[in-house]
C-alpha cells in the first residue's frame, strides 16, 4: 500500500527539451501549459510552434490546477505487470476553462467504483514521488 | 483529365493465408506475407513475377525490396507505405496503390499486411521500460497506455452526448459473430456469441466489454491491383474501386487526447468526400465492412458516414439489421476484426470485394456497392468503396 493512486512500477515519465519546464513545475506544486507569447493562444500538449500563429516565441505559463471533467473511462483490464493487482481505476480527461481549454490526463482521486459525471469540476492534486529516481511529480484531479 | 480514382482501377484477385490466434502462425512473418502474395496473384490470374508495386501501412515489417527480391519481380516502380493510423491505413494503402496505378507509376500493384505476434511484440499491451519521454509520458504513468484505453474516452464522450446505450455496442458484435458462424476461415467459427453471453463477459475498460474488442492474430492477407481495362482480360469478375479517401480532420493529431472535435472516428470530412468521388449515397450502399478495433468506432464510423443520426443511435443498431439474412445494412459479413481475424483490417477489404464477386460466406444478393471503413479513431482513417460492373 502506498500513497498513490495506481500501484508502482509504471514506467515513470521523463522530460524531453519540448516539456521540461512542465515536468519542473509540478516538481514544485504548479501547473504550467503552454502559452504563444506572440498570440497569447494556449496550447497542449507542448509543440515547438504555435499552431494558432506559428510563432516559435511559445512558453510556459502557470495556469490555475482547476477543471471540468470532459471524459473518462474506467479500466478493469490490466495491460502491464504493474497493474495486476490494481483492480478498477478511473482515468479522467480533464479541460483547463482558464488555460483555453486545453485537455490533460490525469486520474480521478476516491472511489474507483464512483459513478463520473461529464462536466463536473475537479481541482488538481500533486501526487510526488519522491523516491523514485529521478523524483516525479504526476498531477491527479479530485471533485471539488 | 478529371481528378477522380473512380472506375479507373481494379481488384484483380485477393489472397490470405490461413489465420491463426496470436502468436500460433506456424510460419515467420515474412513467409506469411509471401504466401498471401502469391495466393493473390494466383487467384489474379498473374505472374508474381510481374508485379511491380507494393503497398502496405502501419509500418509493416515485410519490406517491398526483399518482397521483390523473394519473389524474383522483373521490376520494382512503387515501394509505398501510408504513414501512421494502425489499422487506418488499410483502405489507404488501396487508395495509394491506385493512384500509382492510374497516374502511370507501376501496373500491378500488390497491396499487404502481415502480422507475426509470436515472432515480434503485441498491440494490446503497455510499455515495458523504465521511463517514457513525450505524449506517451502524459497518459502512460496514468495507466492509460493500450489501444481499447485510448479511444474508450472517446466512446464514453460520445455515448454521453449522444444518449447511446450499450445495446448499440451489442449489436455490433453479435453480427459480427453470426457471420463468423458461417465462415470456415474464421477464428471464432463454432464460437457463437448470444446476448446473455455478452452482457456477463467481463469489462476491458467500460464501455468495452470483452466482445467489444477485436482479437489480435498472426497471418497476412494480400490483394492485386491492376487497371480496369487490364483487369477485363483476367480470370476474376470486374471489382472496381469507385472512390478512396485517407486523412483526418483539423488537428485531428493533436496530442495528449487534444483534438478539436474529439468524440469522432475521424471520417467527417472524408465521408463526404467518399460519396463525391464514387457518386454515391449512404442508400446505394449494398454492403459495409466497418473496421472494428474496438465497437464503439463502428458505431461512430456508421454515423459519420451518414448511415444514422447520432440521435438515433439506439433505434438502428440491432444485430438483424446488420445481417446479410435479410437486413437493410448488412455488416462485416466475414465476422470483422472481432470474429474472423485481426489482419489490422486488410480482411474487411477482401471480404468487400468477395460480395462483389459473390464469394462471401455471408453473401449479400445482388451486391452492386460494398463500402469498407479502415481503423475508426486514429490518424490518417480511411475509407473506399467497390462496384460490380454495372456501377462503373
Amino acid at each position: 500500500m502506498n500513497d498513490f493512486y495506481l500501484n508502482a512500477g509504471l514506467p515513470q515519465p521523463a522530460a524531453t527539451p519540448l516539456d521540461e519546464p512542465y515536468w519542473q513545475g509540478l516538481r514544485e506544486n504548479r501547473l504550467l501549459a503552454q502559452r504563444c507569447n506572440a498570440c497569447g493562444g494556449w496550447q497542449w500538449g507542448p509543440e515547438w510552434i504555435c499552431h494558432h500563429c506559428h510563432s516559435d516565441d511559445v512558453g510556459f505559463v502557470e495556469v490555475a490546477p482547476e477543471g471540468v471533467i470532459y471524459s473518462y473511462e474506467r479500466v478493469w483490464h490490466p495491460v502491464h505487470p504493474a497493474l495486476g493487482e490494481q483492480g478498477p481505476y478511473i482515468v479522467v480527461l480533464v479541460s483547463l476553462p482558464q488555460a483555453g481549454d486545453v485537455r490533460m490526463i490525469g486520474n480521478l482521486l476516491g472511489d474507483p467504483e464512483q459513478p463520473v459525471e461529464i462536466g463536473a469540476e475537479v481541482d488538481g492534486v500533486f501526487e510526488h514521488h519522491e523516491d523514485a529516481d529521478p523524483a516525479f511529480t504526476l498531477l491527479q484531479w479530485q471533485l471539488r | 483529365m478529371e481528378h477522380t480514382l473512380r472506375g479507373r482501377v481494379a481488384v484483380a484477385g485477393v489472397g490470405e493465408t490461413a489465420y491463426y490466434k496470436r502468436g500460433q502462425a506456424p510460419d515467420a512473418e515474412f513467409k506469411l506475407a509471401l504466401d498471401a502474395v502469391k495466393t493473390a496473384c494466383a487467384n489474379a490470374g498473374i505472374d508474381a513475377r510481374d508485379v511491380d508495386g507494393f503497398a502496405s501501412y502501419s509500418n509493416d515489417r515485410s519490406d517491398p525490396s526483399r518482397l521483390a527480391a523473394a519473389l524474383g519481380c522483373k521490376e520494382l516502380r512503387f515501394a509505398n507505405m501510408q504513414w501512421g493510423g494502425g489499422g487506418g491505413g488499410g483502405s489507404g494503402a488501396i487508395a495509394n496503390a491506385a493512384a500509382a496505378i492510374n497516374s502511370g507509376l507501376a501496373e500491378t500493384v500488390v497491396v499487404f499486411r502481415a502480422l507475426a505476434q509470436g515472432q515480434f511484440g503485441r498491440f494490446g499491451q503497455g510499455p515495458r521500460r523504465n521511463t517514457i519521454a513525450g505524449d506517451m509520458a502524459y497518459s502512460v504513468p496514468y495507466g492509460l497506455m493500450s489501444p481499447a484505453q485510448m479511444f474508450a474516452m472517446k466512446v464514453v464522450r460520445f455515448m454521453h452526448d449522444h444518449g447511446v446505450e450499450q445495446n448499440a455496442l451489442r449489436a455490433i458484435s453479435l453480427a459480427c459473430y453470426e457471420h463468423a458462424q458461417n465462415n470456415p476461415r474464421a477464428v471464432m467459427y463454432g464460437r457463437p456469441l448470444d446476448e446473455a453471453t455478452y452482457d456477463a463477459s467481463r469489462w476491458i475498460v467500460e464501455p468495452f466489454h470483452l466482445y467489444d474488442c477485436c482479437m489480435e492474430n498472426d497471418g497476412a492477407a494480400a490483394m492485386v491491383l491492376v487497371s480496369s481495362e487490364r483487369a477485363k482480360d483476367l480470370p476474376n469478375p470486374p471489382c472496381y474501386l469507385l472512390g478512396a479517401v485517407a486523412g483526418s480532420h483539423y488537428r485531428a493529431g493533436a496530442s495528449v487526447h487534444n483534438t478539436p472535435d474529439y468524440a469522432s472516428s475521424t471520417f467527417k470530412t472524408l465521408a463526404p468526400r467518399l460519396y463525391a468521388m464514387s457518386g454515391l449515397q449512404p442508400e446505394d450502399v449494398d454492403v459495409l465492412q466497418s473496421y472494428e478495433n474496438f465497437t464503439g468506432g463502428v458505431l461512430m464510423s456508421i454515423v459519420e458516414h451518414g448511415f444514422c443520426a447520432p440521435e438515433a443511435c439506439n433505434e438502428f443498431f440491432t444485430k438483424d439489421r446488420f445481417l446479410a439474412a435479410g437486413g437493410d445494412l448488412p455488416l462485416n459479413t466475414s465476422g470483422g476484426n472481432l470474429a474472423e481475424c485481426y489482419m489490422h483490417g486488410l480482411g474487411l477489404n477482401i471480404e468487400g470485394v468477395r460480395q462483389i464477386w459473390g464469394q462471401s460466406t455471408s453473401q449479400v444478393a445482388d451486391a452492386e456497392v460494398s463500402m469498407v471503413i479502415s481503423g475508426p479513431m486514429v490518424t490518417p482513417v480511411s475509407a473506399c468503396v467497390f462496384g460490380s460492373e454495372a456501377t462503373r
